[in-house]
C-alpha cells in the first residue's frame, strides 16, 4: 500500500518536472511563431545566427550564474568582471606587443587567470565574510566597474596591434560547419556545465546546499568549499564569454557589460532555475539567454512599435512567455 | 579715494624697490573646476583637457591656482562643491551632473560672492550663473542633416539614438527637420544609449530588416565603431558612409587619413571645459569684459579640418 502510494508519486513528480524542464523551450517556439509572424525577414539563417551568436556573452556567463544561483547564491558583479577582464586582457595583448599565437594564448590566460581570481574573490568574502552575497557582490561590482574606468582613463581601451586583432577575429566571426564559433563555445561551455551539475556529486552538492544549507551541512556537505567553487565557476565562465567578446569589436570601454548581470540572472530565472536556489537548469538557461536576445531582436524588426516603448514591449512579452510557461506546467 | 590708495601703494613700492613692485603687480586668483568623473569617452575627454588647461593657464597668469575636482555622481558633485568654497576659491567653472540636483548648491556658492561659470549642462535658474558656455545640440542634428542632403542627396537613412534625454531629443528632431524637402528619407530610428555593443546589435538587426541602406547617422563615434563592425561582417556594400559626431580620435584619425566609409565627423567637443577656464580666468587678469553666454559651433570636421580637431593624447 505504502510503496505504491510512493510510487505513483515519484512517478508524477518527474513527470510534472519533465515539463518544467519543457517550458522554456515551448516559450521559445512561441516567441519564433511570433518574430515570424511579424517579420518574414526574422527566419532568415543569417538573422537566426545572428541572434543566436550574440546571445552567447549573456548565455556563457548564465551557466556560471546557474550555479551560483543553484547553490542558494547571486553574483552581481558578472557586468563589472567582464569588462575588467576585457580591459586587463587587451591591455596585457597590447603590452606584449606581438601579432602571434602565443600572444594571443597569454593574452587570453591572463584573462580567465583574472576572472577566476576574481570569482575566488567574491567567494572567500561571501563564506568567510558570512555576508549576504548580493551586498558583498554589490560592492565587488563597483570595485570592478572602477577599475576598468581608471584603466582606461575613461576612455577606450582597444587593441593596438592590427595583426592580431585580425588574427583574432574569426573567434566571434568564424563559423566551422557553418555554425559561428560563440555558439560552439557556449554550447561547449553548457554541455560541461550540465555534465558538473547532473552527473557529478559536486552538481549535487551545489543543489542540496541550495534547497537547505542546514540539512546539506548535517549531511557532510563541504559547504564552504562548495560555495567558493560556485563562485570560482562564475568567475571561468565571465572569462571565457570575455574570450568571444573581445574578438568581437577589439575594445573595452567603462560601459562595457553594463547590465550584463540583471540579463544574466533574468536568463537563469527564464530558464527554471529558482531564485531562492535548490534546482539548477543548465539547458533552460541557455534557452533563456536566447529568448532574451530574440525579444529584443524582434524590436528591432517589427514595424509598428515606436522606439519609446521598446523596453515596454519588451518587458510585456518576457512577462508573457512566462506566464505561457506555467500554464503549460500547470496544465500539463 | 581708488586713486589715492592707487598711489600710495605705487609710491610704495617703488620706494621698496623692484622684487615689491612685481608682488605688488602679481594677484592671486584660485578657480576651482568642478567636472564628472570620467565614466564614458566624452566626460573622460572633459578630464583631460581640465586637467591639461589648468597646467597652461597657471604657467600664462602667475599668481593664478586652478584645483580640478571630479565627482562620480550628482550627490558627490554637491559634496565637492563645499570642498572647493572650503578653499577660499575666487571662481567656480563647474560642469553639473544634472540642472536639478546642483542648482541649489551652486546658489550656495554663488552667495558667498564667487564667480561662476556653467558649462554645457544649463542650471534652472540662470540668473545664478555669470558665464554660460555650451555646446550646440539643434545645431549637431542641423549639421549632420545638411551634410547628408548636400552629400548623399537621395536615399534611405538608418538613425541611431542615444539615451533618452533632452540632448537626444534636440539632435534627432533637427536632423530630421535639416532633412525635409530633400530626398534623404529615415527609414528606421532606434535607440542604442551611446554605447558600442548596442549599436552593433542594433545594426545588425538593421541590416536584416531592410535590404537597402544608403547612409547611417549614428550620431555618436561609440555607435559609429559598432555600426561599422556589423556592416562589415555582413560584407553588405550599399551603405556609402557613417556619420558619427562627437569628435573621438579613433574617428578623426580615419577621417584625416580619407577613410571612404567615414568621410566626415561633427563636433561636439568635450575641450568646450577649456573655452570655460580660459574665459574665466581671462575675467580676472584682463580688462576685457567676459561675462555672457558662449554657444559653441557644431563645425562639421572634414579631411581639410581634422587636423584642428585631433587629440592623439587624450584618452577621447
Amino acid at each position: 500500500m505504502t510503496e505504491t502510494v510512493l510510487r505513483t508519486g515519484a512517478e508524477k513528480r518527474r513527470f510534472t518536472l519533465d515539463m518544467r524542464a519543457l517550458s522554456p523551450f515551448v516559450a521559445l517556439i512561441a516567441l519564433v511563431i511570433a518574430g515570424a509572424l511579424i517579420n518574414p525577414d526574422f527566419l532568415t539563417a543569417s538573422n537566426l545566427l545572428n541572434v543566436v551568436t550574440r546571445s552567447a556573452f549573456i548565455a556563457i556567463i548564465a551557466v556560471g550564474a546557474t550555479f551560483v544561483i543553484a547553490g542558494g547564491g547571486l553574483d552581481l558583479s558578472v557586468g563589472s568582471m567582464a569588462a575588467l577582464t576585457a580591459g586587463v586582457m587587451i591591455l596585457t595583448l597590447n603590452n606584449l606587443g606581438g601579432g602571434d599565437m602565443g600572444t594571443l594564448a597569454l593574452g587570453m590566460l591572463a584573462a580567465i587567470a583574472l576572472s577566476a581570481a576574481c570569482g575566488l574573490a567574491n567567494g572567500l568574502v561571501v563564506t568567510f565574510g558570512r555576508i549576504e552575497p548580493f551586498i558583498v557582490t554589490l560592492g565587488t561590482m563597483g570595485i570592478f566597474r572602477s577599475l576598468v574606468i581608471w584603466l582606461a582613463a575613461g576612455g577606450t581601451i582597444t587593441m593596438r596591434n592590427f595583426e592580431l586583432r585580425e588574427l583574432y577575429r574569426p573567434v566571434y566571426f568564424g563559423s566551422v560547419f557553418g555554425i559561428p564559433v560563440p555558439i560552439i563555445a557556449f554550447l561547449v561551455v553548457a554541455a560541461i556545465g550540465a555534465l558538473i551539475l547532473y552527473r557529478t556529486s559536486f552538481g549535487r552538492h551545489v543543489v542540496a546546499l541550495g534547497s537547505n544549507e542546514d540539512v546539506a551541512r548535517y549531511s557532510g556537505v563541504p559547504i564552504w568549499r562548495v560555495r567558493t567553487l560556485t563562485y570560482i565557476i562564475q568567475g571561468i565562465c565571465v572569462g571565457i564569454a570575455v574570450l568571444v567578446y573581445v574578438p568581437r569589436l577589439g575594445s573595452a570601454t567603462p560601459t562595457t557589460g553594463l547590465l550584463w548581470e540583471l540579463q544574466a540572472i533574468t536568463a537563469v530565472v527564464i530558464g527554471g532555475t529558482a531564485l531562492k536556489g535548490g534546482i539548477g537548469r543548465i539547458w533552460g538557461t541557455v534557452v533563456g539567454a536566447v529568448i532574451l536576445e530574440l525579444v529584443a531582436n524582434i524590436m528591432v524588426l517589427s514595424n509598428f512599435v515606436s522606439e519609446f516603448l521598446v523596453g515596454a514591449v519588451q518587458g510585456a512579452i518576457i512577462i508573457v512567455a512566462m506566464l505561457l510557461q506555467r500554464s503549460v506546467h500547470r496544465g500539463r | 579715494m581708488k586713486a589715492t590708495v592707487l598711489k600710495i601703494a605705487m609710491a610704495a613700492g617703488l620706494m621698496a624697490g623692484v622684487a615689491t613692485g612685481a608682488m605688488a603687480q602679481q594677484k592671486n586668483v584660485t578657480i576651482g573646476v568642478s567636472i564628472p568623473a570620467a565614466t564614458h569617452g566624452w566626460t573622460g575627454g572633459v578630464v583631460y583637457h581640465a586637467q591639461e588647461t589648468a597646467k597652461q593657464l597657471e604657467k600664462g597668469y602667475p599668481g593664478l591656482k586652478v584645483i580640478v575636482k571630479t565627482s562620480p555622481d550628482g550627490a558627490a558633485q554637491a559634496n565637492a562643491l563645499d570642498d572647493l568654497t572650503s578653499q577660499k576659491i575666487d571662481a567656480l567653472v563647474v560642469l553639473p551632473f544634472n540642472s536639478d540636483e546642483l542648482t541649489n548648491p551652486v546658489r550656495e556658492v554663488k552667495r558667498r560672492g564667487t564667480f561662476i561659470t556653467v558649462v554645457d549642462r544649463g542650471l534652472k535658474d540662470p540668473s545664478i550663473q555669470d558665464i554660460y558656455v555650451a555646446g550646440n545640440n539643434p545645431e549637431f542634428g542641423r549639421v549632420a542633416g545638411k551634410y547628408f542632403v548636400d552629400n548623399l542627396k537621395q536615399g534611405n537613412v538608418v538613425v541611431f539614438r542615444g539615451i533618452p534625454t533632452v540632448i537626444d531629443e534636440e539632435r534627432v528632431t533637427n536632423f530630421e527637420k535639416a532633412l525635409e524637402g530633400s530626398g534623404v528619407k529615415v527609414i528606421d530610428k532606434q535607440y542604442a544609449n551611446w554605447n558600442r555593443d548596442d549599436a552593433f546589435k542594433v545594426m545588425q538587426d538593421f541590416l536584416s530588416k531592410h535590404p537597402k541602406i544608403d547612409a547611417v547617422w549614428a550620431s555618436d563615434d561609440d555607435m559609429a565603431l559598432g555600426v561599422m563592425e556589423a556592416i562589415r561582417q555582413a560584407k553588405r556594400e550599399d551603405i556609402k558612409f557613417v556619420l558619427g559626431g562627437a569628435g573621438m580620435k579613433d574617428m578623426i584619425k580615419k577621417v584625416m587619413d580619407g577613410d571612404k566609409m567615414i568621410p566626415a565627423n561633427v563636433s561636439y567637443p568635450p575641450s568646450m571645459i577649456s573655452t570655460a577656464m580660459g574665459v574665466t580666468a581671462a575675467h580676472f587678469y584682463t580688462n576685457a569684459p567676459m561675462r555672457g553666454t558662449y554657444t559653441l559651433n557644431a563645425q562639421l570636421i572634414t579631411k581639410d579640418n581634422a587636423k584642428e580637431h585631433y587629440f592623439p593624447n587624450s584618452p577621447f
